[in-house]
């Protein structure tokens, strides 16, 4: 038996806002009586654009049921623009929680809110639009694009169980395999590239370096008797000269690496290295 | 929760019949001497698993020396199977149906991963009233079928197949022949004498008023077989593992129960299912029985309501402390319904909204009335919220794209 929090079972045995508008704003229809769920949402505006009213039907289990009475007590008095952002997440954050094969219930409510809203703009869905991969229960590549990247799914189970996709003959188990690997890498890159450090150009890099010299690092060795001077960049590998007291002192390396390498890796770039020149 | 219990879910397990609770306490405390032992104490419980070992041959017509002890009715449909490649290696064939239970269905489906060798396994598929097509079976046979197996009787529609007639058709090609009847030991007359031609035969101890975790696997005489757990001399070397003795005097017990309740069963039960899904299919509308009205077990009953789905109404009733079960995608967790249900070709208006009804001896008309009492307005409060009761929901996403062949 499933383990439905108290609030879905609240709102299965006791259902919000259960009805079709007449004059409805918008009206969303999802699922079908094959794929086992479906419901048809409507809503409609008050005189600011705020929803002042939701209504559902639903056909299915009592996840399904809560799902959609849950989404029409989360979006009444909600603009439009604050409705669309509502996830399925949020869906079942507010039940308190789904179990996870049950997780399409909520991904099916968000759906048929952007169905609504679509239909109130007058403009395509835009989750239709995308390449049909699971024909058995229509669902569309940018369905399980989305789900994979807002719910981190790694699994065609997953997938299964928070859209549906793959339930069924399951000849599209590649394809979503596939496109797990590439939102995953897409994510991964993107989250490479807000790491990384901005590239410097060499006259960048050179110039931060000479300022760094002369704001800060010279100062300080000048009040040991000592001095430093920049030779060359190569790439990562700054190379200097040790001036002053510096040449003859005994920590004069720990001072290059300990200091000087310290202070340019933190201003310029972490990953220069420091080395000293004779000349 | 409603404090009451209505239980009409015995396909899925039955109580412990009382009597049969009280024959297997001793063997939990004072009887704990193990079968095999060389002493009177133990030799005790030998006895007592002779006796048992007779009763449930005496209820199919078999002899005491065809019965296996198992652990379950998967057991031994398992051991029955494995048996039968192991006895005809070079044969790569098995017939079987698509409404087998799991535990035949998802063995014959994953036979080559285990055995390392290619198999061909034909399922048969059922008509519209979930029955076979005989001449087909006929013709599915080959020299190369190493066995048929299929269950007397279906889990979820109640629907009995042929199996005489069937295991007489293997018999005369010179192929083995297993059946899974945990539905159907117990509830229906079965004579092994006169059904000679059944080579093995599944019982489930939970299925009839006996505890869980105990099964039988009937061999007939002269069968080839070979053990599936393979340990001790138990069971003259058949079957290795200790026996569950105090599960084995149970099932000794139940099944004299049930061979004296079995006309109880076909009358009284048999009645009570009547009034129920008559009742049912009178004052709700759009409904459907799922399975062959006469040839079926006398408890079962599949009902179908259009529109509604089966895991909200199964949720309804367990308010009222009516169990039952649902053929729906919903219940088990998958996103299909019930395979049995699809292979029989029952529409997805109603395949999602099923509901199982099956009965005991424990079943009284009062709670026949309280179900018919409540059910009705479970349906109506559900239809109340679904689009597709005198909507019009055409299916935006997906579903105009649907193309499920299930």
């Amino acid at each position: 038996m499933w383990n439905y929090t108290d609030k879905v079972k609240d709102h299965f045995l006791n259902p919000r806002n259960v009805g079709d508008i007449e004059d409805a704003s918008g009206k969303g229809e999802v699922g079908s009586l094959a794929c086992g769920d479906a419901l048809t949402l409507t809503f409609k505006l008050d005189a600011e654009g705020r929803i002042e009213d939701a209504k559902f039907k639903t056909f299915g289990c009592a996840s399904a049921i809560a799902s959609s009475s849950a989404l029409t007590e989360m979006i009444k008095g909600l603009t439009v623009e604050e409705a669309e952002k509502i996830t399925n997440e949020d869906i079942a954050e507010y039940l308190g929680g789904l179990p996870k094969e049950k997780m399409h219930c909520s991904v099916m409510g968000r759906e048929a809110l952007e169905a609504a809203v679509a239909n109130y703009k007058g403009v395509p869905i835009p989750m239709a639009q995308g390449e049909l991969v699971c024909e058995c229960f229509g669902v569309t590549d940018l369905e399980i694009r989305r789900a994979v990247l807002e719910s981190n799914l790694k699994t065609v189970e997953e997938v299964t169980n928070f859209t549906k996709a793959g339930g069924g003959c399951g000849n599209c188990h590649e394809r979503i395999e596939e496109l797990i690997m590439e939102v995953r890498k897409e994510a991964r890159d993107e989250a490479k590239s807000e790491e990384a450090p901005k590239r410097l150009t060499n006259i960048q890099k050179i110039k931060m370096i000479e300022d760094a010299l002369e704001r800060e690092i010279r100062p300080a060795l000048r009040k040991d008797g000592g001095d430093i001077e920049l030779i060359d960049v190569d790439g990562d590998f700054v190379m200097v000269s040790l001036r002053g007291a510096c040449v003859s002192c005994a920590a004069s390396q720990t001072t290059l690496k300990e200091y000087v390498e310290k202070k340019l890796r933190e201003q310029v770039l972490d990953s220069l290295i420091v080395e000293e020149v004779k000349t | 929760m409603s404090d009451k219990v209505v239980y009409m879910d015995n396909n899925a397990t039955t109580r412990v019949a009382p009597e049969v609770l009280e024959v297997m306490l001793p063997y939990f405390s004072d009887l704990y001497g193990n079968p095999s032992s060389m002493h009177t104490f133990g030799g005790q419980v030998e006895i007592a698993i002779s006796e048992a070992r007779e009763k449930i041959a005496n209820l199919i017509g078999a002899s005491s020396d065809e019965i296996i002890f198992t652990s379950c009715g998967t057991e031994s449909d398992s051991t029955a199977i494995f048996s039968a490649l192991q006895a005809y290696p070079e044969k790569r064939h098995i017939v079987t149906t698509r409404v087998e239970h799991p535990a035949v269905k998802n063995l014959c489906e994953n036979i080559d991963k285990i055995t390392g060798h290619k198999h061909k396994v034909t399922s048969l598929p059922v008509d519209r009233e979930g029955m076979l097509d005989l001449q087909r079976y006929e013709e599915s046979l080959t020299d190369d079928t190493a066995i048929v197996s299929v269950m007397w009787a279906n889990n979820e529609t109640g629907v009995v197949f042929p199996v005489a007639e069937m295991a007489a058709i293997a018999k005369s090609r010179g192929i083995l022949f297993h059946t899974d009847a945990v539905q159907a030991v117990g509830k229906i007359p079965i004579d092994l004498n006169v059904t000679s031609s059944v080579d093995f035969l599944s019982i489930s101890g939970h299925k009839l008023h006996a505890s869980k975790g105990i099964g039988v696997l009937y061999v007939r005489r002269g069968t080839p077989y070979a053990p599936f757990l393979i340990g001790g001399h138990q069971e003259h070397g058949r079957r290795g593992g200790t026996e569950n003795v105090a599960s084995i005097v149970g099932l000794g017990k139940a099944c004299e129960l049930a061979g004296e309740r079995m006309e109880e069963e076909n009358t009284r039960v048999k009645a009570l299912r009547d009034k129920l899904e008559k009742g049912l299919l009178d004052s709700i509308s759009h409904s459907m029985l799922n399975g062959h009205k006469t040839e079926r077990i006398p408890n079962t009953t599949s009902v179908s309501f259009e529109s509604v789905e089966g895991e909200a109404i199964l949720l309804h009733l367990d308010r009222f402390g009516i169990c039952a079960s649902s053929g729906s995608a919903c219940t088990s967790g998958s996103l299909e319904p019930s395979h049995v249900l699809r292979a029989m070709g029952v529409p997805f208006t109603a395949a999602h909204g099923s509901i199982r009804f099956s009965l005991s001896v424990y079943n009284v008309e009062e709670e026949v009335d309280y179900i018919l009492e409540k059910l009705p307005s479970i349906i109506q409060n559900l239809r109340d919220l679904s689009p597709f009761w005198k909507g019009n929901h055409s299916g935006a996403v997906g579903s105009s794209q649907c193309k499920c062949s299930c």
